[in-house]
């Protein structure tokens, strides 16, 4: 075979499962690639390929898989972009990986990620920028950065990443992949480095929707050691459907192209126009309370992570400064070990959090939580799938929107409110603006992956996005 | 509308030391954002109920049965200090 690299996830379990592959082979052309990467996709690359076991056989057939960094993964360095963990060896391996693993996914590469997930741009890992394929003076989105690129240059088959506020679809988006985030609670997120509990979910960046697929429908299902994890009542399938028959997509009343880039809002519509020619029909959803949900989210999820980020404090693992006492020794670890987006978030949910100023933030934050999952259940009552523009802009330049944070934020604008909701959604290429690549978002009520998928699937085949310049 | 001493204050709840230079960033930042999020306290919310999980769930639970956890020094591998099997730590009481 020539460039197996060029085989999607599924071609490449198809091909070994059919003998005309070697997965040894496969692996090493990838590893190869991604150790030669110069989008510093990567944190941690496999030194050589594993000896096939028993799992080569599963379905997943041997096709590596690169993972964010933020999976806990046993004796292999997961620093969850933070220098607060640099060389940190986890004695156990998080479930969704160790899964995968036993389907048939050898472990590839760690990829470079925003610092414990808190970013949209991939500028505030510890561990250096992660450079966008399709233009390299650009970021690849964030917090997956590092998965996205990895997938979009070609140096990895297909990548897991985590959703918190749209870490998977946004980077998805602006490197021309598709991002599925499942709905809350169908991944288990044992072994996940956690950084806002309510709202973190595990899933895959790949090339093509049947890719993603494929990966999911080995990643869901319950698991012991998260007791916030529960069985997808339908088994995923490969989507197969050409036509949108008899689908209603709602789009969101204030869609209306304010605040989105000209380029972005044209592809939006573009595929809207795709979409009734496959059949489907298209409405608009008032969706009133989405326009308070970065809001909301920007209360949560800092409250959340200041939490969580507690349990960096310089005993158990990781970095420690030295100092004559206990208290130092926290408050210095923690000055040293943590990056300014990071305290910026501790601080914004230890406010949020502090006496005097609980029911004033967190307590509003979780009533307009409520008032977005209504309006969203609301929706789902006279459309099948919600419609938006992934982003409101493609890939912005380095350092573009690192002097505001609440530029930064604005630019997960249409994600957050999704995630708030804890229902799934996907990011699928919809063309090009600006030669750089725009992402189309789909969401439907919990569980409704399948729909999901199958809808982006004869999409996808409609759009007949080209990825490949994207491609390393 | 956050000011150096309250940044100071919520630093010292987050146990965070910040540099004199980061004190008066986060002042500036946390205002601007919180400025932002100001925008919910227009809605009425008396009425409605907080959701801090969006999985409709009540209990969770396993069987109380022992099972296998970390060995002792399989925990202990990644600290930064231990001694006599546990982790160690300087003193609560700072040395003069």
């Amino acid at each position: 075979m020539s460039d197996v690299t060029a085989l999607t996830a599924k071609q490449a379990a198809d091909a070994i499962a059919a003998g005309d592959l070697d997965a040894t082979e496969l692996f090493e052309a990838y590893r190869a690639k991604a150790a030669a990467d110069e989008l510093n996709a990567y944190t941690w690359v496999a030194d050589e390929a594993p000896a096939p076991t028993a799992a080569t056989a599963g379905p997943l057939a041997g096709v590596p898989l690169a993972v964010k960094d933020l999976f806990c993964t046993e004796g292999v360095p997961s620093q969850s972009g933070s220098k607060i963990l640099e060389g940190y060896r986890p004695p156990y391996t998080a479930s969704v990986v160790a899964r995968l693993q036993a389907a048939g996914a050898p472990l590839l590469a760690k990829t470079n990620q925003d610092e414990f997930a808190m970013g949209s741009s991939n500028e505030n890992s510890a561990y250096g920028p992660v450079l966008n394929p399709w233009d390299r003076t650009r970021v690849p989105g964030g917090s997956s950065g590092g998965s996205a690129a990895a997938v979009a240059g070609g140096s990895a088959p297909w990548a897991l990443g985590t959703d918190t506020g749209g870490s998977i679809r946004q980077p998805a988006a602006l490197t021309g992949i598709v991002g599925l985030k499942p709905t809350y609670g169908s991944v288990s997120r044992y072994g996940m480095i956690a950084f806002a509990s309510s709202l973190d979910q595990a899933g895959p960046l790949t090339r093509d929707v049947t890719d993603a697929a494929l990966l999911y429908g080995r990643m869901t299902g319950r698991d012991p050691m998260d007791s916030t994890s529960l069985q997808h009542p339908e088994e995923i399938v490969l989507p197969t459907a050409e036509r949108l028959d008899g689908i209603r997509l709602g789009v969101p009343e204030a869609i209306t192209g304010e605040g989105i880039e000209p380029g972005v809002f044209a592809r939006f519509e573009e595929t809207l126009k795709l979409a009734q020619e496959l059949g489907a029909t298209v409405q608009r959803v008032p969706l009133p309370h989405a326009e308070h949900g970065l809001s909301a989210y920007y209360v949560i999820a800092p409250a959340e992570a200041s939490s969580n980020l507690a349990r960096f404090d310089g005993v158990r693992y990781g970095l420690r400064v030295e100092a004559p006492d206990l208290l130092s020794m926290y408050t210095r670890t923690r000055h040293d070990g943590f990056g300014a987006e990071v305290k910026r978030r501790i601080m914004l949910g230890t406010y949020a959090l502090s006496s005097g100023y609980y029911d004033a933030y967190y307590g509003k934050a979780q009533r307009v939580r409520t008032l977005i999952a209504d309006d969203y259940k609301r929706a789902f009552a006279s459309v099948d799938l919600v419609v938006t523009p992934t982003a409101p802009t493609v890939a912005f330049g380095l350092g573009a929107k690192t002097a505001d944070p609440l530029e930064m934020y604005l630019n997960d604008l249409f994600t957050v409110p999704i995630s708030l909701a804890g229902i799934p959604a996907i990011s699928i290429p919809s063309g090009l603006s600006d030669d750089l690549p725009v992402g189309f978002q789909m969401a439907g009520p919990a569980f409704s992956e399948n729909r999901i998928l199958g809808a982006a699937y004869a999409l996808e085949r409609a759009i007949g996005f080209d990825a490949t310049a994207g491609r390393v | 509308m956050i000011d150096r001493e309250q940044v100071l204050h919520v630093a010292k709840l987050a146990r965070l030391e910040l540099s004199d230079d980061e004190v008066g960033r986060m002042a500036t930042e946390l205002s601007s954002v919180l400025g932002h999020i100001e925008t919910i306290s227009q809605l009425e919310l008396d009425d409605v109920p907080p959701t801090s999980h969006v999985v409709e769930v009540a209990n969770a639970l396993r069987a109380d049965v022992e099972t296998p956890c970390l060995p002792r020094d399989v925990a202990l591998a990644a600290a930064p200090a231990v001694q006599d099997g546990g982790f160690l730590v300087p003193s609560p009481q700072a040395s003069a």
